[in-house]
């Protein structure tokens, strides 16, 4: 592993290389028989937002590479009682703390964090910017079932703007050569979205977006960022959700994925989410054994 | 500021005086006398007249440069800094004059505190010219006697910070302003637009997920300014412009005759929103740096003229109130000791901007703007007022070795080529390399 991954803050900061060894490493982990590579080592998870899969899987990852956890959210700590987060990570790294995972509402977050704390920072997503681990699992996901990502067309259909899956996974998917579609309604979906990175194009229609599609990627609406802006909810399931007559238009192996939780009947059509093309449990399950190879390679305890 | 002692002279001799109000720029030695600018003449002349001569060989002797835009945080917030420490930074980055915004706190709209701010007790270093503020508390709803805080010292009335978005409300201060030939100095921001905004709209905040300010949500305002200064014939004054349409429109107005007059900053005209990198505060100002675009269209108004002066929103934050998460990080950048080191490397050194507008920009451009009388110029009479520097000289910026109080800089370790060698305020040295 390059020295320069000492922390995960980006997929940006990533090399093609750096990705390819994580992921490679990622298809060798099992849960259930891995190796105690990070035994004594101890790992804070710091949690300034609620999150269901993110937490449970850097857990269930760190735990079954044979580390200690201990987890540290916003409302049952001293971060309540205004401690910064510059404070609270110098303490946290007084108490032996080996790594430590943070989820935050603030975009950068994590990146002021890294300046001030002496030991690894992975970046569980941070405000809208982005959640490389996420992307790292999608990109496990996508490689079970395409040979490669180069020249694979992946629409990201949703609120791209608030999302900050969209940025980690197209800045990852640009760097292998895909072309990534970002796809909804304008408010979401603004035209600045294309300059993200080369490859990425922004489109409101998505049945021109889906045609000849290899992976469809889906992104959770949130009901009151609709609130206000010029499309109804209705309106956006009309033209915004993936349906099975949308999949036609796709090809015919392309797969469907969603980072969750899912709003049932709003993005995604039944049929498509519970569907065969739908790959969203085994993104679940990749995440354990991604943050799994993620936590072995900025703690260097790979072999 | 002490006064200097009466009879006491100070010759300024060997150097370059640059002076744009008397169209001067040759070799020529600067007699001062009681606090004023006694004679100027050819090198050598005025030697047996001076008891003290401070050599300027190779210098640029300049008007004392006049800040219109800075934020001194007392009273209120001497953590951050101090009318002293705010002062002394002015004269080691060679201003001799500053004036100071309204949002301290208490907001400075009473003639108790623009007077309060200006007394001896406060130990400033240079000239200190309160901005008082335009509606009482700053919160926008009622006019402050602009009548009074003028009689108090004030220059000029803004709520810097807390624009004036109400159109009646402008109205009515920039017709009360007129009356008594005060500038209403604006921070055009339609704040109504810019909720939860850190930086610029564009690319840059789209990849780091920040939520970003439009170009419009200046521009519009400054519009509607200039209309209502062309409809009530006052003046007013753009504070810290950073826009490519803001800087349209005031060109366009100035050609109409209209009383529009616009400062630019330093990182304005230097920095981007891409400089922000990886969510360094230190690169969080409001306005946001913007498009290079933008930085383009500040660098075309000031090589045309449409810019009346060089301004510095220093606004010095404490370690605490920067070093946080970027949506939560404090507005703003010290800047008084980097302002003309950056004029000289950028505008001059760089594109190639004479040194006389640089020292009109910096002198008296800005005199002019607030009217400050025997401010701005070397011309027997005036206040002897003097920065002399050396535009050559090469030097490394420390942030360390500030004299304000707070270190939020985003040059720290930058390259400078132009140095300050010596701040004059009325005959005093008060600063000296």
């Amino acid at each position: 592993m390059t020295p320069h991954l000492r922390c995960l803050l980006g997929t940006d900061q990533l090399t093609v290389s750096e990705i390819e060894a994580i992921l490679k490493l990622a298809r060798r982990m099992d849960p259930r028989r891995a190796p105690q590579l990070l035994r004594g080592k101890r790992i804070v998870l710091l949690f300034y937002e609620a999150s269901t899969r993110t937490r449970t899987s850097f857990e269930f990852a760190a735990k079954a590479l044979g580390a200690t956890t201990t987890l540290i959210t916003a409302t049952s700590s001293s971060i309540e009682k205004g401690e910064s987060l510059i404070d609270t990570g110098w303490t946290v790294t007084s108490l032996g703390a080996d790594a430590i995972v943070m989820r935050h509402p603030n975009s950068g977050a994590p990146y002021l964090l890294s300046r001030y704390v002496p030991v690894p920072v992975i970046n569980a997503g941070d405000g809208l910017h982005q959640h490389p681990s996420q992307a790292l699992l999608d990109a496990l996901t996508i490689t079970n079932h395409k040979k490669k990502l180069k020249g694979l067309r992946v629409v990201i259909v949703g609120d791209v703007f608030h999302s900050r899956v969209a940025r980690s996974n197209a800045l990852l998917l640009s760097k292998f050569g895909a072309e990534v579609i970002f796809c909804g309604p304008p408010d979401l979906v603004p035209d600045v979205s294309a300059t993200l990175a080369p490859g990425v194009v922004a489109c409101h229609d998505l049945d021109a977006a889906m045609r000849g599609a290899d992976v469809v990627m889906s992104l959770r609406i949130q009901k009151e960022r609709l609130a206000g802006r010029q499309i109804s909810l209705e309106d956006y399931i009309a033209k915004f959700q993936v349906t099975p007559q949308r999949m036609r238009l796709a090809r015919p192996d392309a797969i469907v994925m969603h980072p969750g939780p899912i709003v049932r009947g709003l993005e995604l059509a039944n049929e498509v989410a519970d569907g065969p093309q739908s790959c969203m449990h085994e993104q679940v399950a990749n995440g354990v054994k991604t943050r799994m190879a993620i936590l072995a390679t900025v703690l260097k305890a790979a072999r | 500021m002490k006064a200097k002692q009466s009879g006491v002279a100070l010759l300024i001799a060997g150097g370059r005086v640059i002076d744009p109000a008397s169209g001067l720029d040759q070799e020529l030695d600067v007699l001062l006398r009681d606090d004023r600018v006694a004679e100027l003449a050819a090198p050598g002349v005025l030697k047996a007249h001076a008891r003290e001569t401070f050599s300027a060989t190779g210098c640029i002797v300049a008007p004392g440069f006049v800040d219109l835009h800075v934020h001194l945080r007392e009273p209120g917030q001497p953590h951050k800094e101090t009318i002293a420490t705010g002062t002394a930074a002015a004269a080691a980055g060679g201003f001799t004059a500053v004036c100071t915004m309204p949002n301290t706190n208490p907001v400075n709209d009473s003639p108790e505190i623009t007077r309060w701010m200006q007394a001896p007790e406060r130990d400033a270093l240079v000239r200190v010219f309160p901005i008082a503020a335009a509606t009482v508390g700053s919160q926008g709803e009622k006019l402050t006697s602009f009548a009074a805080l003028k009689r108090a010292g004030a220059v000029a009335v803004s709520d810097d910070g807390k624009p004036i978005l109400d159109d009646k409300l402008m109205r009515d201060a920039l017709r009360a302003a007129g009356k008594l030939n005060l500038a209403v100095v604006q921070h055009a921001e339609d704040s109504r637009l810019t909720a939860g905004c850190s930086m610029n709209l564009g690319p840059t905040s789209f990849r780091l997920g920040l939520r970003g300010m439009s170009n419009s949500a200046e521009s519009d305002i400054v519009r509607r300014d200039i209309a209502l200064a062309r409809a009530t014939r006052a003046h007013i004054h753009v504070a810290h412009i950073s826009t490519a349409e803001a800087m349209a429109a005031v060109r366009q107005a100035k050609k109409a005759g209209i009383r529009a007059t616009a400062e630019v900053t330093p990182h304005h005209f230097t920095l981007i929103d891409e400089n922000i990198g990886e969510f360094d505060t230190n690169y969080k100002m409001n306005p946001p740096l913007r498009s290079d675009a933008d930085r383009d269209a500040m660098i075309e108004g000031i090589l045309d003229g449409t810019i009346d002066a060089i301004a510095t929103d220093h606004a010095p934050h404490a370690f605490h109130e920067k070093q946080v998460e970027f949506e939560r990080a404090a507005f703003g950048i010290i800047g008084l000791e980097t302002a003309l080191p950056i004029a000289l490397t950028v505008l001059h050194h760089h594109f190639k901007l004479p040194l006389w507008r640089i020292v009109e920009l910096l002198s008296s451009g800005p005199a002019r703007v607030f009217g400050l009388e025997g401010l701005g110029t070397l011309a027997p009479g005036a206040h002897a007022d003097v920065t002399i520097f050396d535009p050559a000289k090469k030097w490394i910026y420390d942030a360390s070795q500030s004299k304000s109080k707070s270190r939020n800089t985003p040059y720290d370790g930058w390259s400078f080529t132009g140095r300050v060698v010596a701040t004059i305020v009325a005959g005093n040295v008060v600063y000296q390399d």
